[in-house]
């Protein structure tokens, strides 16, 4: 089970001085199951690419196929195929238009035509994995703290029983605090076995986090993989808009410095290290 | 700032409670807390959006609490948000970095003069001509940031001015502002990233709306600001390893290129 993005081309305002290609040729493959990461820097198709995963863009050209269903063959089933795949915008909680927490929570399975006891499963279900405070079901969506407001807008999105769910951005604005939090909720519907696509800039995060990572640079997907081959490739070949994470860069100049370690090596592999060359010269 | 407390209205406890805090000529102050710990609510304070419901705030020695005096703070204490979409007016680059000094009735040839400057150290002189909108991210941020220069203001306030850029636009944002810095001006930088905050030359804490620890980075950067709850980037956490295991000398910032000159491999 998987969506599969092949070859996928996609020009805004063609035919107009203000053409731009967003994407063009990119392809990804995104587990259940998974977290994949998309990074690159601003304007590099990350967002048209997220966009493009629950169907809100259709490919213009090459294909978006969601376990198995080729979306551009079966265009009758749209509506059925963009429910299994969540999408949470950038500063979601600005989207909030409903007087309660619950009513928002509830509004996407109530467009799906879910009521009764089902419903409240639902609403159940969505603030169990999002993490709300169950307590702040009554309160108005915008008085309530960012913190629990990000959860809220997750707990929308989740309410439909998404298999896969997309993130544009999620930890922006957020203090330290509220991005653990968010990456524990990522990691542990990951782990129940739903496909996590993540858009970000934070390639640190992405690096520390993510089992797969796809990096785009204008409109091209330039390698993917996991977190040591993709820190491999950017030491080799630098990409518009990424620095490397200061840790890596430390390694790297270790490296020049006789000390190999692997990029993505952890704090206290690189204290080992770094030990072992200091003891011997003593 | 000396007892400054502000209330929002309606709101059950205050945003900002005693605060005394004084801000040199030429100082960079990174001020670093939580979300809703206060940090923005004093920043309007610093240029006069906000006047304390109690205590008093002045700037260059004019109390904020007088209307006379809010113009001139506004012209000299700039205020560069998060988002840059919130602040640029116009559509064309050099027509949105003049409309601050336009409104002050300044005229035309010193206009143009505060306008080339502001572009000069932004960067931006090539993209004067564009249409405000065709920039990217980090180029926008840089456009409120030259909008905010051309009014020649003394100091500058940075709320989270750089959580919407890329890493390569917020390292050619800050480095703009380090130059700034250079050159006088004062700079009160709002921010959670402690690798931002590692740039400043004295940082402040807030929580729950006061300021609870004031002191030097290499002070906060030795393992103090563990103790505020901000997530520690993994290169600080090497840096705090390596000193507490004399590997490090202690002056050293946890930046990876000063630690491995630091090292002596």
């Amino acid at each position: 089970m998987s969506i599969v993005v092949s070859e996928l081309r996609h020009t805004y305002n063609e035919g107009t001085p203000a053409r731009s290609e967003a994407l063009r040729g990119v392809s990804v493959v995104i587990e259940r199951g998974q977290w994949v990461s998309i990074v690159g820097h601003t304007g590099s198709g990350k967002s048209t690419l997220a966009q493009h995963l629950n169907l809100l863009l259709l490919p213009q050209s090459g294909s978006v196929s969601i376990d198995g269903t080729d979306v551009t063959r079966d265009a009758k089933n749209l509506r059925g195929l963009r429910r299994r795949v969540g999408l949470v915008f950038q500063y979601p909680e600005q989207q909030f238009f409903a007087e309660t927490v619950r009513d928002e929570i509830e509004f996407a399975p109530l467009n799906w035509g879910v009521t009764g006891r089902e419903l409240d499963e639902c609403v159940e279900m969505a603030v169990r994995s999002s993490g709300l405070d169950p307590a702040l079901l009554g309160s108005n969506p915008f008085a309530i703290s960012g913190g629990q407001r990000r959860r809220a807008a997750l707990a929308s999105v989740l309410s439909m029983r998404p298999d896969y769910l997309v993130l544009d951005e999620p930890t922006a604005g957020l203090d330290a605090a509220g991005i653990r939090e968010l990456r524990q909720l990522m990691a542990s519907v990951r782990d129940e076995g739903m496909g996590v696509v993540q858009v970000t800039h934070d390639l640190e995060g992405a690096l520390a986090n993510s089992d797969r990572i796809l990096v785009l640079e204008r409109g091209v997907g330039v390698t993917c993989g996991d977190a040591e081959s993709v820190a491999e490739y950017l030491l080799r070949s630098p990409v518009q808009g990424l620095l490397m994470p200061p840790l890596a860069r430390f390694i790297a100049g270790l490296r020049e410095r006789g000390i190999h370690l692997p990029l993505t090596a952890g704090v206290g592999d690189v204290i080992n290290s770094l030990e072992e060359r200091l003891g011997c010269e003593v | 700032m000396q007892g400054v407390t502000y209330s929002y209205q309606g709101a059950t406890a205050p945003a900002v409670t005693g605060v005394d805090l004084e801000v040199n000529p030429g100082e960079w102050l990174a001020l670093v807390g939580a979300n809703g710990s206060g940090k923005s609510t004093l920043a309007k304070i610093c240029n006069a959006l906000q006047i304390p419901t109690q205590g008093v705030c002045r700037v260059m020695g004019l109390d904020s609490s007088d209307p006379a005096n809010t113009g001139e703070i506004r012209r000299n204490v700039a205020l560069v948000f998060q988002n840059p979409e919130d602040q640029i007016v116009a559509s064309i680059v050099e027509e949105d970095v003049a409309f601050g000094p336009e409104n002050l009735g300044l005229p035309s040839g010193e206009i143009q003069i505060r306008v080339d400057r502001a572009l000069e150290l932004t960067g931006l002189l090539e993209y004067r001509g564009r249409g405000s909108s065709s920039l990217s991210g980090g180029q926008k941020q840089r456009l409120a940031l030259a909008g905010a220069l051309a009014m020649s203001p003394c100091a500058l306030v940075l709320d989270e001015s750089t959580s919407m850029l890329d890493p390569e636009g917020r390292e050619s944002f800050l480095g703009c502002i380090g130059e700034l810095n250079a050159q006088g001006m004062t700079i009160v930088q709002i921010t959670h990233r402690m690798e931002e905050a590692v740039r400043a030359g004295r940082i402040a804490v807030m929580e729950r709306g006061r300021v609870v620890w004031d002191g030097a980075p290499e002070l906060f950067f030795g393992g103090e600001y563990l103790r505020w709850g901000f997530e520690e980037p993994l290169e600080f956490a090497l840096h705090r390893e390596l000193l507490a295991r004399g590997i490090l000398p202690g002056a050293t910032l946890p930046v990876a290129e000063d630690m491995l000159r630091s090292l002596c491999l």
